[in-house]
């Protein structure tokens, strides 16, 4: 098997590995881990995430530096982070696009799951991790968006805090409690810095446990069959490492394109305008990351059995997110991989385009035909999962899956070989 | 369910397109593309269109608008020497103080002031525009849909007798890409030769709205020329490093590929 390190480690890393089995612990799950040897480049997905994530904790811990959380400051603060603070100018369209390579990244990595049937067992726990990641990377990017405090920041802020004023009896008192007085202001701003700077590391002691989770059954593969002996499976380093390296390039130049040539392109106009609380814009629209979400909760034009139309809006948003956390038990196939599963496939592929189409939804003024497009996209969102994957997995016949992941990919001869 | 595929994303083409009809029809059009020096991986600002644009701006634009961003010591970064800035400096009057007597008192601008501006504050100005507030413009460019074509064809194009179905407000002026096409602000650039270029180039409409145009780019994205040079390199680089990583990583991987190969693990 792969190197363990003993021969080549220093006195002093046996002395602590010995104490606090830290080195042993990295060589450990980076050597000896073993990992599918048929993993595709939609793999690479969660190591990017990982790395973002850190990009994403550096330039914002040195723009915290330089930031003010003040209404009467904000503004002018980030603006001279942008022409007078060395590289401000960098920090800021990195973090500012991190934030949408970030949403890019992570929607994939989740695509990938729901196509390859990560979340079966035994990686459910996994799975929900991941969706508590996605969680707080939202109110985290919701809650930065706000600092800069231009008209978007004030107007979304607005609309996404009064969003809980639809919860019955307790609604303004919870609203009030958000925004800490009795309208967007100061107090505002303060805590949702605050919290803005804290949930980032949640989110690394939540990405810990994903990682934890991940590494007690390992990753699963494009063809959602388990490991069935060594054949199966190569040492994560160096194999994957490079991998991921090679992939965390292209990403870095895609990233670049967008920090040094179109960095406003993904932002809204409006919010290079400072917050007036007196002139609302013509359209508020969140970045386009929460634009399918948001079509959802403007989805609901009617009240049902009594029920105002708001409050069903925002049930139904939280319960489009929250509903990711039983799809493992929703899905009744056995089979993972979307490969070997004719008709998920096809519903697969019409659940990203719903999603598209959601997007595009939430990025529009309701009216007319957005309205019907977006509640027709909203119905099929929850169809999807709440009848499709149950039903599909019921009675579909899926095709027959290789007898291993060496045997596939190596073809029949080459399974006998591994012995170590 | 092939054809439930196609159906679903045909209805959406369909449906999507109708509503991008309607509101084309009630939105002003979409201003026309113009050449800008800037564009594209390579743009830099044009040195003698930001000095221009400049002189546009003070000899007409700041009676009305501020650009609070900017320091006069910004000026050194379009070209003008210390001693020019101290000179355009000096021409404005700041309020400083308290002095040791308790009292604000007025002395002209250093390179280290903000632009000057015109107004004491956002009332005075109203009071002194019918009621309208001119914008701060240090970030118009980047705080409007369109950019740079929109406020070049805002101030260059766009002012145009009302059409007769439209009935104009007081104090209001019509302006073909102005959402809504009400705007309180008169026609900033009225004629050909309305100020005289200090490099002697022709002060026509289209060429002092598209110098001045370029000054607010600048205002608003000063550090543009520094972003596009260093973009350039960084993604040089990173395409060499992705080159060396694909390179390695096939190299890497080349023992696990064919039937020969034994499990891998033992080399490293």
């Amino acid at each position: 098997m792969p190197v363990t390190g003993t021969g080549r480690t220093s006195r002093i890393i046996r002395w602590i590995d010995y104490r606090l089995p830290f080195v042993a612990t990295v060589e450990h799950e980076l050597y000896e881990y073993p990992t599918p040897r048929n993993l595709n480049y939609w793999w690479n997905f969660g190591s990017l995430a990982g790395i973002i994530l850190v990009i994403m904790i550096v330039s914002g811990i040195v723009l915290a530096m330089h930031y003010t959380p003040n209404t009467t400051l904000a503004f002018d603060s980030v603006e001279r982070i942008m022409r007078d603070v060395n590289y401000g100018w960098l920090l800021r369209y990195i973090h500012m696009n991190g934030a949408s390579m970030f949403f890019v990244i992570v929607y994939i990595h989740i695509f990938r799951g729901l196509y390859y049937g990560s979340y079966k067992y035994p990686r459910e726990l996994l799975w929900m991790l991941g969706v508590v990641i996605l969680l707080l990377m939202m109110a985290t990017a919701f809650m930065g968006y706000v600092l800069p405090w231009g008209q978007m920041s004030y107007w979304g802020a607005t609309v996404i805090t009064n969003l809980f004023s639809a919860i019955p009896v307790f609604g303004q008192k919870i609203v009030t409690l958000l925004w800490g007085g009795f309208t967007v202001g100061n107090p505002t701003l303060n805590r949702f810095f605050s919290l803005h700077y804290l949930l980032p590391f949640v989110i690394v002691a939540v990405v810990g446990l994903h990682l934890i989770a991940l590494h007690s059954h390992g990753s699963n593969n494009p063809l959602g069959i388990d490991s069935k002996g060594p054949q199966d499976s190569i040492p994560f380093h160096p194999y994957y490492t490079i991998k991921d390296m090679f992939g965390l390039m292209v990403f870095l130049i895609i990233f670049s394109i967008f920090v040094f040539f179109m960095p406003n392109l993904l932002g809204d106009p409006q919010n290079y305008i400072p917050a007036n609380p007196l002139q609302t814009p013509p359209d508020i629209a969140p970045e386009w990351y929460f634009r399918p979400f948001y079509a959802i909760l403007r989805s609901m034009t009617f009240n049902v059995l009594g029920i105002p139309s708001k409050l069903i809006g925002v049930i139904l948003m939280f319960a489009s997110i929250l509903l990711l956390f039983v799809v493992p038990w929703l899905d009744t196939s056995r089979v993972r991989s979307a490969t070997f599963r004719p008709i998920y496939k096809k519903i697969y592929w019409l659940l990203v385009l719903d999603v598209v189409a959601l997007g595009y939804v939430g990025a529009r003024p309701p009216v007319g035909s957005t309205v019907v497009i977006g509640q027709i996209a909203t119905f099929y969102y929850f169809f999807h999962f709440l009848i499709l994957i149950p039903l599909v997995g019921k009675i579909e016949r899926p095709r027959p899956l290789p007898t291993s992941i060496g045997a596939a990919v190596l073809g029949s001869t080459a399974v006998a070989a591994g012995d170590d | 369910m092939p054809r439930l595929t196609t159906a679903f994303a045909a209805a959406l083409t369909l449906a999507l397109g109708c509503t991008g009809i309607a509101r084309a029809q009630e939105e002003a059009p979409p201003p026309p593309h113009q050449q800008w020096s800037f564009e594209g991986v390579f743009g830099t600002y044009d040195e003698a269109a930001l000095q221009r644009g400049f002189q546009v701006y003070k000899e007409v634009c700041s009676a009305c608008h501020p650009v609070k961003h900017l320091y006069y010591r910004d000026l050194t970064e379009i070209g003008y020497t210390d001693d020019q800035v101290k000179g355009v400096a000096a021409q404005s009057q700041v309020t400083d103080g308290p002095n040791d007597q308790g009292e604000l008192y007025q002395r002209p601008g250093r390179p280290s002031d903000p632009f000057a501006a015109p107004f004491a504050n956002d009332q005075a100005a109203r009071a002194a525009n019918n009621g309208a507030l001119p914008p701060d413009l240090s970030l118009i460019v980047k705080a409007r849909e369109g950019g740079v074509d929109y406020v070049y064809a805002l101030i260059g194009l766009g002012f145009k007798d009302a059409p007769a179905n439209v009935k104009l407000n007081p104090n209001m002026n019509y302006n073909e890409y102005f959402p809504g096409h009400q705007i309180g602000m008169p026609p900033p650039l009225t004629a050909d030769g309305q100020l005289t270029f200090a490099d002697g180039t022709k002060a026509t409409i289209p060429q002092m709205a598209h110098d001045v145009v370029t000054f607010l780019a600048w205002a608003s994205e000063p550090n543009l020329n520094e972003r596009h040079r260093m973009g350039a390199k960084v993604i040089l680089f990173l395409v060499i490093a992705a080159g060396i990583f694909y390179a390695a990583k096939r190299k890497i991987w080349a023992d696990l590929h064919g039937h020969s190969s034994t499990v891998p693990g033992e080399d490293d």
